[in-house]
């Protein structure tokens, strides 16, 4: 203790409590505080940062979102039109064939009508050449049977029954 | 690398001024130990030129490497003049009508003759007048070595954020972290987030300047100031006034009424009677072990480094050498360990009494915090 005390310089001791203080004056002044505000403020700048990273993320995630909403709903809209469509077709073939169904019934019933009109056609044709020919097959009969007076009179007779008959 | 590099340099340019040291041939064992402690006693005072070796001419007269600093005293007005003049010691120095005489690094007054008068009840020390001495000794010359180099370099740092948009570059990077470190795990967990910011600065100057000095203490110029008793009682005086003045009503009432309000008052007088003398002691007691400790790990840091080096002039043979060499590199590693550490120590207990003086929480858990800390 008493080496201690003699080894004391107060010279010293008043020394460097000048210098301390004036490096701590002139530290505080141009260095400390400049050094403490930029690493504060990178601080801040980093969390601002990393806060608005955060929230782009978030909002990527929410665009994300939007956009697999929207595709679904544009699968579920190419979907239904497709349906719509396939609908669409099925009944425009089931129409045509509808239409076309009843266009040929119509044109076989026209073609019928013809054909039958025609065959009347035909079968009046053929009766009246019968009934010529038969007219003249029976004139030639006659003019052979009723060459005759007797024969004349009879068939007159015949005729005249079958005509009380009827 | 470098560190390396730099700590062979140390070795051998401490080993090269003990190379001078001991002189004459023939000298004994016994005598080489007393030059050698002897050498060390000097080496770890204040010193009033700069020597920076000393070896022995061919005419056998011992030569002084270094410059001389100016000594001024306060006698009757201030005495002025270079170290040089007291040429080590081994004049008498005449200034305005006083005579002055360094002895064992101290100024005396003396007569004409430099005679100096010794008392059988202070043994070695002469019983003259001491002026003032506001010399700028080796160690104010490192103060201020020291406080420009952290000037220059914590401006640079701070402008460096200027320039690189909140970036440090260059040397700054290095000590950026150390900054943070201090404000972080030291400043804001000792005293708290709302009270740290006023105290920053003297920690921050506090770290710096000591480990500085300590790393300085390391190197060849074999400077030894944060292991001298004055320097490490500034710096302690500047805490205990810091706490102090900082003191909030809490901090104030812990030590006059440390029960507070949990007892009648009745029951309080017989035991603060004991309690507030010795809260009032505590309070010269916490500075006073920051000075003590920071002195005492210092000083013995280097009493260990330089006894192992002056092994290699004790042994003088092929074991010793390298032995001593060894041993002194790893006490050097070891210091300049210790160096930072007690820089720590010194900046994290200061921190921690300034926590105790700006502390306004629950009496309860301020308690808590003082007995943990004993």
């Amino acid at each position: 203790m008493e080496k201690l005390v003699n080894d004391f310089s107060f010279g010293l001791f008043i020394w460097q409590i000048i210098l301390f203080l004036l490096l701590l004056f002139l530290l505080r002044k141009f260095a400390w505080k400049p050094i403490l505000k930029a690493v504060n403020d990178r601080e801040e700048g980093i969390k601002n940062a990393l806060a608005s990273a955060e929230d782009a993320r978030r909002e990527m995630e929410n665009l994300q979102a939007d956009n697999e909403k929207l595709l679904q709903e544009a699968r579920n809209e190419r979907d239904s039109m497709l349906k719509e469509a396939r609908e669409i077709k099925a009944k425009m073939i089931a129409d045509a064939k509808g239409e076309a169904q009843e266009e040929a019934n119509k044109m076989i019933k026209q073609a019928q009508t013809a054909i039958e009109s025609e065959k009347k056609a035909a079968v009046a044709d053929i009766k009246k050449q019968v009934a010529e020919l038969s007219v003249a097959i029976a004139e030639k009969v006659v003019e052979k049977e009723l060459d005759s007076k007797d024969k004349q009179l009879k068939l007159v007779d015949n005729m005249l029954n079958d005509a009380t008959l009827n | 690398m470098k560190g390396l590099f730099a700590l062979l340099l140390l070795a051998l340019s401490v080993s090269n001024t003990f190379a001078g040291a001991p002189s004459q041939e023939g000298n004994s064992k016994e005598d080489t130990k007393a030059e050698i402690k002897e050498y060390i006693d000097h080496h770890l005072q204040d010193s009033h030129d700069f020597n920076l070796y000393a070896y022995t001419g061919e005419d056998g007269e011992t030569h002084h490497v270094g410059f001389p600093l100016p000594v001024i005293l306060w006698d009757d007005g201030i005495q002025f003049f270079m170290s040089s003049a007291f040429h080590h010691g081994e004049e008498v120095v005449e200034s305005n009508g006083n005579y002055y005489r360094l002895y064992h690094s101290k100024i005396y007054k003396t007569d004409a003759e430099g005679t100096l008068t010794y008392d059988a009840d202070h043994g070695d020390h002469p019983t003259n007048v001491r002026p003032l001495d506001l010399s700028i000794t080796k160690s104010v010359v490192m103060m201020l070595v020291t406080g420009i180099l952290l000037i220059l370099l914590f401006r640079g740092l701070a402008k460096s954020y200027q320039k690189n948009e909140g970036i440090a570059r260059g040397i700054g990077r290095f000590f950026e972290p150390i900054v943070i470190y201090i404000r972080d795990d030291i400043a804001i967990a000792n005293i708290g987030e709302q009270k740290y910011k006023r105290y920053m600065p003297f920690l921050l100057t506090t770290f710096f300047f000591i480990w500085f000095l300590n790393m300085f203490g390391l190197t060849p110029l074999g400077v030894n100031v944060t292991g001298n008793i004055a320097v490490t009682t500034a710096l302690a005086v500047l805490v205990f006034l810091l706490t102090n003045f900082t003191g909030t009503k809490d901090y104030w009432k812990h030590i006059f009424d440390p029960l507070g309000d949990g007892m009648p008052w009745i029951g309080k007088i017989f035991i603060y009677i004991i309690l507030v003398p010795i809260e009032i002691l505590g309070m010269f007691i916490k500075p006073f072990a920051l000075l003590i400790r920071l002195y005492a790990n210092m000083t013995a840091g280097h009493v260990v480094l330089m006894s192992l080096i002056g092994l290699i002039f004790i042994f003088k043979s092929w074991i010793g050498g390298p032995l001593s060499f060894g041993l002194s590199f790893a006490i050097s590693l070891i210091e300049v360990l210790v160096a930072l550490l007690q820089a720590y120590i010194f900046t994290m207990l200061a921190a921690l009494y300034f926590g105790f003086a700006s502390e306004t929480h629950d009496h309860a858990e301020e308690h808590d915090g003082e007995i943990q800390h004993l």
